[in-house]
């Protein structure tokens, strides 16, 4: 069993390595606004974090992470460039198993840098990498990136690429706009009656959304049934990306032989060749990398571009022990008008302490 | 130690659970004043009534206090996310149907899936500045529906009655709530999303799987499941 003071010192020993790599140590309240989070994540964060409340402050969230403080933190008043550690418990609200903690020791590490990203990526994933060395993990990364750029490259309407961009993190639905959108799948009778005019209400329009905005939604969906549908050889193209799952360097190659037919896509796979190199550079094994375009996918988070986790090979059934990655659109979102570009990586000592004490 | 039966103190769920009991030879009566929660059960030994709120039912059965319980499939599986570890179904009892749907002003007939409803909510922050609000007392079973479904940009708002009435009030954009004939909705200018709904729900006989048993309770337990249920 391991205790809450292992757990601690360990913590302690982790962010002195960070501290020792340049970073400031900082601290964030436990406390964070229900509506930043909501606004940011959607009512799924409920789901996943603590909600309470009082009558004057209305919601408030216990953190479910740090980085969205920080972020704010250093939106409102850090200097550039800039490198944080920090470590403390975060609380994840646990319906459906038991087993897992809600609440554990988080100890990260943050770059806010706009000169040189591949470098910060690396940079990152070395550190991290380097502490959990000792572990033999199973390394995973990926890149966000990718897939927008495809989706933002696609020859067909801007309504359409909205749409697939704001559910790239919902692979499920995503697959189903893109079905939609490529002809796959047929207009529902109704729906062939809406676009045509067929059919009439007579109950009266009760709430707030208008008619306003009922008819620009049929409209919206009449301009996209004249709108020819996404082709299949660029479906075969997504799909292709969608696939690539290979050590470091194949992959680079399968991503550069698509984006012969997907040029949309060339300047994100340059950008994994140069952080390719910068691990290399820090000494990274990038060999025997595994890079995967679906990685990330579905865990609800804020990340934008590079991203990595740490897995236990023998241990399936414990979540990454560590995971991280670039967030550029998250300071956008909270920086109200700034924006810098960052990377980042949480460790779970309690987690680490778990699996040594195993071998 | 006896062998606890929880029933739904009033109303016609409890007058239901009592004819469906007494059809199998259990006779449970409210013993007492006209106010006062006690019962009785004849026909069978060493079993206890105990009168509580149909939604106190799923919580009591989890945590061992009931060994058997009278309440709704929504209630358990909105109250009891690992539920299929705490409690068991014996026999689903026939009346108390219910549908936990969707639904959204009739006139709104851009919507009629999941798939609107996302494209909506959207539009509606865009416009707004707010995200589409759902009122209902599901709250989990209807987040997890929506994130199935693959919605985003919508908000849950508490209502725990008069739910149909939320979208005329414009505290909500929609609802999430429990239909039987539908006939409230239609009232309301309201209609159900033309998908499956949420849940399928009625009341049902469940059985605890943490509540302690004596080897005399064993007996008990045996002889009332094959009574119900032969």
């Amino acid at each position: 069993m391991i205790t809450r003071a292992q757990t601690l010192a360990r913590a302690a020993e982790l962010r002195a390595r960070f501290e020792a790599a340049g970073a400031l140590p900082v601290e964030t309240p436990i406390l964070q606004s229900a509506e930043t989070l909501l606004d940011l994540y959607g009512e799924e964060i409920r789901a996943r974090a603590y909600v309470t409340s009082d009558a004057l402050r209305g919601e408030q969230m216990l953190r479910p992470d740090f980085t969205v403080a920080v972020v704010q933190m250093h939106m409102a008043d850090g200097a550039e460039p800039a490198r944080y550690t920090y470590s403390g418990e975060v609380f994840r609200r646990q319906e459906h198993d038991p087993d897992r903690a809600n609440e554990y020791i988080q100890v990260g590490y943050e770059v806010f840098d706009r000169a040189n990203p591949a470098a910060s990526d690396a940079e990152v994933f070395a550190l991290i990498a380097q502490a959990v060395a000792p572990l033999n993990l199973r390394a995973a990364t990926g890149d966000i990136g990718l897939l927008t750029a495809a989706v933002r490259g696609l020859k067909t309407t801007e309504p359409r690429k909205a749409a697939l961009l704001r559910h790239i993190w919902r692979p499920r639905r995503f697959r189903a706009l893109l079905d939609r959108f490529s002809g796959r799948v047929p207009l529902s009778a109704r729906r062939e009656q809406l676009l045509a005019g067929d059919i009439a209400c007579d109950a009266p329009l009760v709430g707030k959304r208008t008619q306003a905005e009922i008819d620009r939604r049929i409209q919206t969906l009449r301009d996209d049934a004249k709108a020819p549908p996404v082709s299949a050889a660029e479906v075969d193209l997504l799909d292709a990306l969608l696939g690539v799952r290979e050590t470091l360097p194949f992959a680079l190659e399968q991503l550069r032989d698509i984006a012969v037919d997907l040029p949309s896509i060339s300047s994100a796979v340059d950008g994994i060749s140069r952080r390719a190199e910068a691990l290399a550079a820090r000494g990274v094994d990038v060999e025997n990398l595994p890079f995967e375009t679906s990685f990330g996918r579905t865990s609800m988070e804020y990340y934008d571009g590079f991203v990595f986790g740490f897995f236990s090979p023998n241990r399936a059934d414990l979540p990454a022990l560590a995971t991280g990655g670039r967030y550029d659109a998250l300071t956008r979102r909270l920086g109200q008008g700034a924006e810098i570009p960052a990377v980042g990586g949480v460790l779970r000592p309690g987690l680490m302490l778990e699996l040594e004490a195993q071998s | 130690m006896t062998v606890k039966l929880g029933v739904p103190s009033k109303g016609r769920l409890m007058e239901k659970t009592f004819d469906w009991f007494s059809q199998r030879g259990v006779t449970l009566t409210r013993t007492g004043s006209e106010r006062e929660y006690a019962g009785a059960v004849n026909g069978v030994q060493g079993v206890s009534l105990v009168l509580l709120s149909a939604g106190e039912v799923p919580r009591e059965l989890a945590t061992g206090r009931l060994h058997f319980g009278v309440t709704g499939t929504d209630l358990v599986q909105e109250r009891l996310p690992l539920w299929e570890q705490q409690i068991e179904p014996v026999q689903e009892l026939g009346f108390g149907h219910a549908d936990l749907v969707l639904a959204v002003p009739k006139a709104w007939i851009d919507v009629d899936t999941l798939d609107d409803l996302d494209a909506a909510a959207t539009a509606f922050r865009a416009v707004h500045n707010m995200r589409l609000r759902i009122a209902t007392k599901y709250h989990r079973l209807v987040r997890e529906h929506l994130r199935h479904g693959g919605v985003a940009d919508y908000a849950l708002v508490d209502s725990q009655g008069a739910t149909e009435g939320t979208v005329a009030n414009e505290t909500a954009e929609a609802i999430a709530d429990i239909t039987s004939s539908g006939e409230t909705l239609r009232a309301n200018h309201l209609k159900v999303l033309g998908e499956e709904p949420i849940l399928r729900s009625q009341a049902t006989l469940w059985r605890s799987r943490v509540a302690p048993v004596s080897d005399a309770d064993r007996v008990v337990i045996d002889g009332l499941i094959s009574q119900l249920t032969g």
